[in-house]
């Protein structure tokens, strides 16, 4: 990981030992780095579930709470009798309260009573990650007589990904923005939408104060040019720092997710977020079923409820299967460009050696995977 | 056993005397009841259709909620005012006042939990921050440590109160070896869940308003002169229409404590105004749309300038021992103070922090009638909780509730 240090961190401090980060922040986000550092010995030993299940004991034995508790088992065992009573006294319910009812009513709320009371999807093993999806798909099939593909791969090894914008070549055409609405079920009722391209004037410099970013005019404008912002996946992300209940955490490839399920709403991330990379769903969110992206990732666009966060998660259902985000697929003039940190042949990492790039706010020590450069 | 009896006939007792009073009495408790029946009205439409029917949005993300929490954080963390004179340094003057204290303490408490339930998006998964069944993210998540130290208070004022009544309610005196480290506990408790709710805000780098180091202490000396302001009012009130005696010097020493942090907390002011306007910065910009208005948007100027004008004018007045010494003039002063804090640190503090954005677009915040709705629910709550706790208190402590008493009408 430290190698990766080298061309992305702030490195305010050198001299610090190599465990630091460089922010010198001795919180979470260091964290992550002491677990994928621990993931990358062990996996030279091709035993991926062994690292897996080494990475969460590790990660039990650094949080203070879970070490003073040992909630792990705790709470694996208390939520299956949770959930076990719980199905006891639903079943008992709707079997005697519903004769008429058939099999599908029975099944959904059987569904539904799991899905309540299910766990936070990052302590899962990846048994009960399938089953959560598997659930979740059926459970939209008894809703919509439809069948959508949930997936619940794990992040890769060996993959960090990064993000470059040309400022130079964007025109804001914002193709980007209906691509990503289109392949990441966002609410089309409130118009969500997790990029913004802001436009600004030629001769002030980036000025987002005075920039718009919501333009309705033919582009590009004359005398501006355009900048595009999103999640920039921190590598310290503050937002992941503050969530009282872990519902957003950093994957081992470097993406910031969310577990749709597990998030109480209280949009504490959204407050602590510097780059207004999140989004709340304020009301309940609606697509319409011929819109639906059936092909879906737990972690990413599968679809939300009302109350809960959402963001960019680099189009983590098709990332993960080696594909650019819909974004980078999308722009029309090359601005966009997406691909794997950790290696040295990559676009990328070609971008980040030989061009003169930089990030947003880096004085506030986030360390984003997202650059910008201009040709 | 015994205990479980007496317990149960406190409880009756209590019932009886809360549900009979005077016709003035009766009023009020029909009042609260029907404002709080509109505000869970109002939460039943937020339940229904998401929080969109608040004045919330993406860029100010916390309103009207977060601040009414923030400022009732503070009232309940003043109580210790009252605690530590009486059970540590043995004032005798404090000690009729300190229950009331405690008891504004407990409803402010349950005010705050409330007001953070009604801005969640997803009250129904609240089991997932029950450390042991949910996932705690503690020690790194502020909220973490707010929604443990804001139990944990209530906890304490609940039960150091309760010990006290319950022996008085037995004839009985309290062993100060049992309530004197619970007390010694409470004080550390109350600055800390100040401090903790200071840093809620405080360790955002995201918003430069918030992410300055006097927004604790300035946390502590408002919350140190709101809640005992408060605490004044409550006890005058309580004067006129029950037999509680509670004597002049009382009030007048209450009134000290409450100048003193009103006066530490205009210094304060001065200190963060001097920061924000001698030399403005990029970071100057929301204290600018607070004070002054940003690119034509003033939604916050009359709230402040009214809030301050009667912050200085209340502070003037406090600081006027003839003044202050008139009653009629202290409890007007009193009312003056509380309202400004509550304009100060409820949104003025927390709304400026959202605007201008974290890309400096500026979007204003207004609350809607829902939100109001539920925010005077959640108060009316407040009020009618402190009522009962209050009146069963008062009855003990001027003796007219003993158990035996019960016992002998038996």
């Amino acid at each position: 990981m430290s190698k990766i240090g080298d061309f992305f961190k702030l490195n305010l401090n050198d001299s610090k030992d190599s465990q630091g980060c460089g922010c010198g922040s001795t919180s979470g986000g260091c964290g992550s780095h002491k677990q994928s550092q621990s993931q990358h010995t062990n996996i030279s030993d091709d035993e991926f579930d062994a690292a897996v299940e080494a990475s969460f004991q590790e990660e039990s034995k650094k949080d203070g709470f879970d070490q003073v508790f040992d909630v792990k088992m705790n709470r694996r065992t208390a939520f299956k009798k949770l959930t076990a009573s719980l199905l006891i006294g639903a079943g008992a319910v709707s079997t005697s309260c519903s004769v008429i009812a058939g099999d599908e009513t029975k099944e959904k709320s059987q569904i539904d009573w799991e899905e309540q009371f299910k766990g936070n999807y990052k302590l899962m093993n990846d048994d009960e990650k399938k089953e959560t999806v598997t659930r979740l798909a059926r459970s939209y099939e008894l809703r919509t007589g439809k069948t959508v593909n949930i997936s619940s791969e794990n992040a890769e090894e060996d993959v960090l990904f990064g993000y470059a914008f040309n400022i130079s070549k964007c025109k804001g055409y914002m193709d980007c923005v209906t691509a990503c609405v289109e392949e990441n079920n966002q609410d089309r009722n409130s118009e969500m939408q997790y990029i913004r391209i802001h436009e600004m004037e030629d001769g002030k410099g980036l000025n987002f104060d005075e920039a718009d970013d919501n333009y309705y005019h033919e582009v590009p404008a004359e005398g501006h040019f355009y900048m595009g912002t999103q999640c920039f996946h921190c590598d310290n992300p503050p937002c992941v720092e503050v969530c009282p209940v872990k519902a957003t955490w950093q994957e081992d490839d470097g993406i910031v997710v969310i577990d749709y399920d597990w998030c109480i709403g209280c949009r504490y991330c959204m407050a602590a977020c510097p780059y207004d990379g999140r989004r709340f769903n304020w009301s309940n969110p609606e697509i319409p079923e011929e819109e639906v992206n059936k092909e879906q990732h737990y972690l990413g666009n599968r679809l939300r409820k009302k109350g809960v966060m959402e963001k960019c998660t680099f189009c983590i259902q098709r990332s993960r299967k080696g594909k650019n985000p819909a974004c980078v697929d999308a722009c029309p003039t090359g601005a966009r460009i997406f691909g794997n940190l950790l290696d040295p042949k990559s676009t990328i990492r070609w971008v980040l050696e030989n061009k003169k790039v930089f990030r947003l706010k880096e004085d506030l020590g986030t360390e984003p995977k997202f650059w910008y450069f201009m040709d | 056993m015994k205990r479980l009896k007496i317990f149960k006939s406190l409880v009756e007792d209590s019932i009886k005397i809360t549900t009979h009073g005077s016709k003035k009495y009766h009023l009020w408790m029909a009042f609260l009841t029907f404002v709080m029946l509109i505000g869970m009205y109002c939460y039943s439409i937020q339940l229904e259709y998401g929080l969109s029917v608040t004045g919330m949005n993406d860029s100010v993300s916390w309103g009207l909620y977060i601040s009414n929490f923030t400022f009732l954080v503070g009232v309940a963390a003043a109580a210790v005012i009252l605690v530590m004179p009486t059970y540590i340094l043995k004032d005798i003057d404090f000690k009729q006042a300190v229950l009331i204290g405690e008891g504004i303490a407990v409803s402010a408490l349950i005010m705050c939990l409330a007001f953070v339930v009604a801005d969640m998006g997803g009250p129904s998964v609240l089991w997932h921050m029950i450390p042991g069944i949910g996932v705690f993210n503690f020690p790194n998540s502020m909220l973490a440590w707010d929604v443990i130290a804001l139990n944990g208070y209530l906890f304490i004022n609940v039960s150091i109160p309760f010990y006290i009544l319950f022996k008085l309610y037995q004839g009985k005196k309290p062993n100060p070896k049992v309530y004197i480290p619970g007390a010694l506990l409470s004080v550390f408790w109350a600055i800390g869940i100040h401090l903790v709710t200071a840093f809620l805000y405080q360790g955002l780098q995201a918003r430069p308003f918030w992410n300055n180091a006097l927004l604790g202490p300035r946390f502590l000396a408002s919350a140190f002169a709101a809640g005992p302001a408060l605490i004044i009012l409550v006890l005058a009130i309580i004067r006129t229409y029950t037999k509680f005696n509670i004597k002049n010097k009382t009030l007048k020493k209450i009134a000290l404590v409450v100048t003193v942090a009103a006066q530490i907390n205009l210094i304060m002011l001065v200190s963060e105004l001097f920061k924000e306007f001698y030399a403005p910065t990029h970071h100057s910009e929301s204290a600018y749309y607070l004070f002054f208005g940003l690119h034509g948007k003033t939604a916050l100027l009359p709230w402040i300038w009214t809030a301050i004008s009667m912050n200085i004018l209340a502070t003037v007045i406090l600081s006027i021992h003839k003044l202050r010494n008139n009653f009629k003039v202290l409890f007007f002063a009193c009312t003056l103070l509380f309202v400004a804090i509550w304009i100060e640190k409820g949104f003025g503090l927390i709304v400026p922090g959202f605007i201008p954005g974290v890309y400096g677009k500026i979007v204003e915040y207004t609350p809607t009638g829902v939100e109001i709705g539920v925010t005077l629910g959640i108060w009316a709550m407040g009020a009618f909780i402190f009522t009962i706790l209050a009146k069963t208190a008062v009855k003990i402590e001027t003796g007219e509730l003993r158990f035996i008493k019960t016992q002998n009408k038996k």
